[in-house]
């Protein structure tokens, strides 16, 4: 077995996942990046997207928010508004959110002052919809 | 005598009935408590986690030129006022109320402009007639995310930048345990850099900061303020349902008196009629006795 790291995910609610994994993939503002053991102490802005992790040379895909993630040699935590594992995720309810925002979205003009709003809930239940399907 | 038999009864199943409910309020009270206990809880560690790095990047950028830090001639205060959506939970409402009343009344006399943001019933009807209240959220607290906390703070924080007022103040009730809760102020905006910066944030030195740590300040600030806000309105719904508890467990046992005292009067009363009725039949067989 590789070297493990200690992942953390925090969100408000409740810790998320807290256990030893091998590699870690997350979604950065300028980029994805992965971590492995060893890693320079990093602390990135986190976007909505995507993030999963390495365990027994199996992934685990989760749907996150925005936040932050700070890398030690040994430990990852992750600070995000969300998090839902890919299996907890209900595609077809998904699929038909990300339709209704879609059309929702079509109907605005750029300069509407809801048209930030419903984009970003369209990014994120797109981010949420390609997770679920990796389940 | 003075009241009937009937009515004492009647008196007594009505007093019998508010029992119950006040029973039951309190057994509702004291489950939706451990919930939010266990909210409070959980979140801790995310809080913690937040301030533990805005303390180590604030300690190595000290940009005074974050707008959310920028300290202004404070002329118009704004006030977060957080409260019940219901009552029948003691003083709860009324001293966070009260300390927001007393506050407005000193800030009006230093001739300051104060507008109100009201979270939950109580504190809006309350300011209704007698304060600018400048936006509200009611009957959100039954069941809150931080979703909640995002949106006051998108809702404050371009105002504050924009120049809209100059600070921004909460009202809220500090959860210290069950039986005990305090009203509390506090300063939200604008940050005071005393606020969080300490000495434990060399730890974080040698980082790679993803983007710079400027723009990182500059995003988890706000992070900050809504963590704030979040833990005052978790501590106010804690708070509440303590509160609630607690009233209700007085209100039940102020009940059970009351039976007990209108039972005691029941009998007495019982007791006199028979006595009277008792009396009526020997004076009868008396009065018999003799004419015969």
């Amino acid at each position: 077995m590789a070297d493990e790291l200690l992942l953390e995910i925090v969100t408000p609610e409740k810790m998320a996942f807290s256990d030893k994994v091998e590699e870690v993939t997350i979604p950065g503002v300028e980029g994805a990046f992965g971590v492995l053991i060893g890693h320079a102490p990093l602390l990135s802005a986190v976007q909505c997207g995507e993030l999963d992790h390495t365990k027994n040379n199996k992934k685990t895909y989760y749907a996150i928010g925005d936040g932050y993630a700070e890398v030690t040699g040994e430990k990852v935590t992750v600070l995000v508004e969300s998090c839902e594992r890919s299996d907890m995720i209900d595609t077809e309810k998904m699929r038909r959110e990300t339709e209704e925002l879609e059309s929702e979205l079509a109907k605005l003009s750029k300069d509407d002052k809801d048209y930030e709003k419903v984009s970003a809930s369209l990014n994120k239940a797109k981010v949420r919809l390609k997770v679920a399907e990796k389940a | 005598m003075a009241e009937s038999l009937r009515d004492i009864r009647r008196k007594t199943q009505a007093v019998e009935k508010t029992k119950q409910i006040t029973r039951a309020m309190n057994m509702v009270a004291a489950s939706k408590l451990k919930n939010a206990q266990v909210r409070m809880e959980n979140f801790k560690p995310y809080a913690e986690k937040v301030l533990e790095v805005l303390n180590s990047l604030a300690s190595r950028v000290m940009s005074t030129t974050n707008p959310l830090l920028a300290v202004r001639e404070s002329q118009r205060i704004r006030l977060l006022l957080i409260t019940s959506d219901r009552g029948l939970c003691g003083g709860f409402n009324t001293n966070v109320i009260k300390m927001a009343e007393g506050f407005i009344r000193e800030k009006k006399k230093e001739g300051k402009e104060v507008s109100v943001i009201a979270v939950g019933k109580k504190g809006r009807d309350y300011f209704k007639k007698k304060e600018n209240i400048l936006s509200y959220h009611i009957d959100v607290l039954g069941s809150f995310d931080m979703s909640l906390a995002v949106a006051l703070g998108e809702e404050v924080i371009p105002a504050f930048i924009s120049e809209e007022y100059d600070e921004l103040h909460v009202a809220y009730n500090e959860f210290r345990n069950v039986a005990s809760q305090k009203p509390k102020m506090m300063k939200l905006l604008p940050l005071s850099p005393e606020d969080f910066s300490d000495e434990k944030g060399e730890s974080f030195g040698g980082y790679i900061y993803e983007p710079s740590e400027e723009e990182l300040l500059a995003q988890i600030i706000p992070m900050y303020l809504k963590v704030q806000t979040f833990n005052a309105l978790l501590q106010t719904s804690a708070g509440e349902h303590g509160a609630r508890m607690v009233a209700m467990e007085n209100a039940t046992s102020n009940c059970e008196e009351m039976i007990e005292s209108l039972t005691l009067k029941f009998n007495k009363a019982r007791q006199a009629a028979i006595t009277a009725e008792l009396m009526d039949i020997v004076g009868g067989t008396e009065a018999l006795a003799k004419s015969s």
